[in-house]
């Protein structure tokens, strides 16, 4: 008897994480945290940089590499950077990154203005971009 | 290494069923079956691969899948470590979390051992994982 209650708790538990999963997965949400060149490794976008981190057992990275390299081909000044998690453990770290991938959304100064866990839609990347690149006045 | 998108669909709702059979029936024997079957998919050699003639239209990458199995046969192996030594807790725990776990993988595509990766290497970063191509 207690077998079956297991797999109905197991299964009702799943059905929750899916749930949420599919509702909170590659939402792109504020946040506060601040990158340099340096730190990235990579020189930074000139109006801005679109970070993934991504590992070899992730099989949503490779989608998110042709969401984030089009919208960076499509939006002028926006750069694409993937850095291998693994190696970069530091900075996983740093940033309290969990889970690949994750997207960072860097103004043009490096500072981290949004961050999505999972594969993000290319309406909400663009989105994300134009609500800060409209509003720089830095720009030229 | 490629893998077989139809083969890990059909996989993952097999082992789904095998793994709430085990936990209904208490049978460590079919769990041993499961075990076995882990252990085949870690090596890239999936059972289910004889469901599917002719090859398939488009193939993914192999390496999570298979880093997901070698995580399910360690479930696996610590629920049948539970129901020999009759330690009820590891059995039960052991085999539910395998299952929801290919729960996971059959309904929504998500792949926990996977996410679970980047979490193992935070905390054992000396740890050579690569699954072997």
């Amino acid at each position: 008897m207690t077998g079956w209650w297991v797999v109905l708790a197991t299964l009702a538990l799943g059905t929750v994480i899916g749930v949420v999963k599919l509702r909170r997965d590659g939402r792109l949400r504020e946040s506060g945290q601040n990158l340099t060149a340096h730190a990235l490794g990579h020189e930074l976008g000139e109006r801005a940089t679109l970070v993934q981190f991504s590992t070899a057992f992730c099989q949503p990275c490779r989608a998110t590499r042709r969401v984030l390299a089009e919208v960076s081909a499509l939006v002028p000044g926006v750069s694409h950077v993937e850095i291998d998690a693994e190696s970069r453990l530091d900075l996983v770290r740093e940033l309290d990154i969990m889970r690949t991938p994750t997207v960072l959304v860097l103004d043009g100064g490096g500072a981290v203005v949004k961050r999505a866990s999972g594969q993000p839609r290319k309406a909400d990347v663009i989105a994300a971009l134009g609500a800060f690149l409209s509003h720089d006045p830095d720009e030229k | 290494m490629r893998a077989d998108p139809r083969v890990l669909r059909l996989g993952a709702a097999v082992t789904t069923l095998v793994l709430a059979l085990v936990l209904v029936t208490g049978s460590a024997w079919l769990l041993a079956v499961q075990a076995v079957v882990f252990a085949a998919g870690a090596a890239g050699r999936s059972p289910y691969r004889v469901f599917f003639r002719g090859p398939p239209t488009k193939t993914e990458d192999a390496r999570p899948p298979r880093f997901a199995q070698v995580v399910g046969l360690v479930f696996a192996a610590a629920g049948l470590i539970g129901f020999i030594a009759g330690i009820t807790p590891l059995a039960l725990g052991a085999t539910a979390a395998a299952l929801l776990a290919a729960f996971l993988n059959a309904a929504f595509g998500f792949c926990l051992g996977c996410e679970m990766y980047l979490m193992i290497r935070r905390l054992l970063p000396a740890a050579n994982m690569e699954v072997p191509q």
